[in-house]
């Protein structure tokens, strides 16, 4: 512990992405934390370093049939479908609540096409209280035979480079993991105008009823989160942290501290918090007091000294 | 609605494969609502990762250890042994930690007072209706009627008597009450005619015949359904259903942990092959 005069001195736990200052590194990921206003039971949104929406599209969208999720081994696989509520009903009913908060929202945002990527965009350009964009770009290009445009590097080029030009507000653009090199697609978005970039989104999976043969989710195939996919993700943050100079925000798995700490210590500037808010609401409040317990025994007085002090 | 750590009170079999579990939890007395469930995180470790939904049982007061301590306040939830998790809880005792959401979900309405109120439980089916049948007798007639495979599925059935409900009790392969299905009696019920509403709750095959009746005799109904559920709290849209009018073109999905999971059957979309319209938990076990 580092005491000075008798008094604990708190650790530094601010850190700056893309020009927005968060008072710490923890926000929940996307599609797991709904607008904010479901766990505001649980956990004081002032507490975060920022606040992540559902993914939002230019129309509300109905999302998949059921089942839509089912648990695996330290994990679990989902199909919602991308199920929000449009980016103008966000904007008129979901961002009041928000902007209470002091608390910086960052707003993710998808489209099936190019200029539905551009136009939501547009739309979130002049809403004040939106702090930053974030770009899943883990979706079907339908104009493109459903191709996924986070898997072509000149997709991702051009849809990027197309919603440059629509947003002045800082721009994530969350990389899927499914890819076979993950250097190329982030350098296509870093070289596209992407301001930051967040990885990883869900690894693609699938599990199957044994008794039924069925798939266990209608839509066969789903996304992976939560702990089992945590080595695979701090290895993706750890490449692209050494492809791009933009800043990372790393996700994956995070259950606890030391599960963030991974990510930071390869050198993501923050971290996501996904699954772990459904088994316990109150997740990212517990990792944040054990983050500065940990800075605080370790003697870290800036939890910037740790962001990619990884020893090789 | 909180996250509560707290520590189970006891744990017992009551029928083979069933099990009861009272859980220390303060304030559930004031603020859980017949209907209403937890979300109950089986031990500490990430195994299983997702927490379990349990409907409350009921809610109550017990003495506490010594003299000079206030009583304590529990719920009980009754259980069934399905899987992983519920086979780690069959295992837990006395002062065991566990950690409890809730309450959540929206409960049972509880329709004019005078009029006569039947519940129809089928197996586990049977845990919400407790809460729910002790509100109602205050002031109407109720009966309940209690379907289950055996005499193991029928629980908890003298509890209901105790409270002056009436009880009809049938199992499938006849060892106990009638033989046959639990919605033979509640067909003959409807016949006789009057006003009255019907609360169901139980395996979907049984919930749907129960709308197929209710609706055929013109009786409202709620029910009270099951879905697969990641967090609870209505951020995953892992737990919907299809609401009434739902269609390809028009898709209109509720939350079964939000909106849910009691229902009024009328919001629902029971379409043409009702087995596939109402998500439970489908193809999952
Ligand atoms: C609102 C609500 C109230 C419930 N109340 C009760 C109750 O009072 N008593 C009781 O015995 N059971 C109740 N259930 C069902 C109970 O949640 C499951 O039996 C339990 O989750 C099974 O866990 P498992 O690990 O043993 O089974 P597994 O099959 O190993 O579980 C695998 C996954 O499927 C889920 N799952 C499996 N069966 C169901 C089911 N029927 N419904 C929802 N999710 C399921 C589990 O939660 C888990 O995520 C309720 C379900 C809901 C949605
Ligand atoms: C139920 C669910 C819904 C999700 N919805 C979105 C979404 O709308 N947009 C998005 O970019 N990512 C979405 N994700 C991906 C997460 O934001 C995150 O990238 C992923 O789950 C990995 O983190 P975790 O292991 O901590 O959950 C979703 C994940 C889950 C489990
Ligand atoms: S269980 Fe997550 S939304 Fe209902």
């Amino acid at each position: 512990m580092i005491k000075r005069k008798d008094k604990i001195i708190r650790p530094k736990m601010e850190v700056e992405i893309a020009g927005i200052k968060l008072r710490n590194p923890i926000m929940p990921a996307s599609g797991t934390f709904g607008y904010g206003e479901e766990f505001a039971p649980y956990l004081d949104l002032n507490s975060l370093g920022a606040i992540v929406t559902k993914g939002l599209s230019l129309n509300a969208k109905a999302g998949n049939r059921t089942p839509r999720i089912c648990e695996t081994v330290s994990g679990m696989l989902n199909a919602i479908g991308l199920q929000n509520v449009g980016v103008d009903v966000f904007i008129k009913h979901k961002m009041p609540f928000l902007e209470q908060f002091d608390t910086p929202v960052i707003v993710n945002f998808f489209g099936n096409t190019q200029d539905e990527y551009a136009e939501v965009a547009a739309r979130l350009d002049g809403v004040p209280g939106v702090a930053a964009l974030e770009m899943n770009i883990s979706c079907p290009n339908v104009k493109h035979g459903g191709i996924v445009f986070g898997t072509d590097p000149k997709a991702i080029h051009e849809v990027v480079s197309q919603v440059r030009k629509k947003t002045s507000k800082p721009l994530i653009v969350k990389l899927t993991p499914n890819v076979t090199d993950i250097q190329v697609t982030a350098r296509a978005a870093e070289e596209a105008g992407a301001d930051a970039l967040s990885l990883i989104n869900t690894l693609t999976g699938m599990a199957v009823d044994v008794k039924t043969r069925k798939p266990r989710l209608a839509n066969t195939i789903g996304g992976l989160s939560g702990p089992a996919i945590r080595p695979v993700a701090v290895r993706l943050v750890h490449q692209v942290v050494q492809a791009v100079s933009v800043p990372v925000i790393g996700m994956g798995g995070i259950t606890r501290a030391v599960d963030a700490l991974e990510f930071l210590i390869v050198g993501a500037k923050a971290v996501q918090v996904g699954t772990a808010n459904f088994v316990d609401p109150t997740a990212m409040s517990t990792i944040l007091d054990e983050l500065e317990e940990f800075c605080l025994t370790e003697g870290i007085e800036d939890i910037n000294d740790i962001i990619g002090s990884l020893v090789v | 609605m909180k996250n509560l750590k707290t520590v189970v009170l006891s744990n017992q079999e009551i029928s083979p494969g069933y099990y009861r579990m009272r859980i220390l939890a303060p304030d559930y007395t004031r603020l859980a609502k017949a209907g209403q469930f937890i979300m109950f995180r089986v031990q500490r470790s990430l195994l299983p990762l997702l927490r379990r939904p349990f409907g409350i049982f009921r809610t109550g007061f017990m003495p506490a250890d010594c003299e000079t301590m206030p009583p304590k306040e529990f719920i009980e939830i009754i259980y069934k042994v399905v899987g992983g998790g519920t086979e780690i809880m069959r295992e837990l005792h006395h002062g065991d930690s566990v950690e409890i959401l809730g309450p959540l979900g929206n409960g049972f309405e509880f329709g004019e007072p005078g009029e006569e109120k039947v519940l129809v439980g089928g197996g586990i089916g049977l845990v919400p209706l407790y809460m729910l049948a002790e509100k109602l007798v205050e002031e109407s007639r109720v009966r309940l009627y209690m379907g289950g495979r055996t005499r193991d599925d029928i629980i908890t059935v003298t509890e209901f008597e105790r409270l002056g409900v009436r009880t009809h009790v049938s199992t499938e392969d006849g060892s106990v009450g009638d033989t046959g299905l639990v919605t033979v009696g509640l067909e003959k019920k409807l016949q006789e005619g009057g006003k009255m509403t019907v609360y169901a709750c139980g395996p979907m095959p049984m919930i749907e015949a129960v709308e197929k009746i209710c609706r055929r005799y013109g009786v409202p109904l709620q029910v009270s359904l099951e879905a697969l559920m990641a967090c609870g709290v209505g951020a995953c849209l892992g737990c919907v259903v299809k609401g009434a009018g739902h269609s390809d073109s028009t898709p209109s999905y509720l939350c079964t942990c939000k909106v849910g999971p009691v229902f009024d059957a009328k919001k629902l979309d029971w379409g043409n092959s009702p087995e596939q319209s109402v998500g439970n938990c489908g193809g999952c076990q």
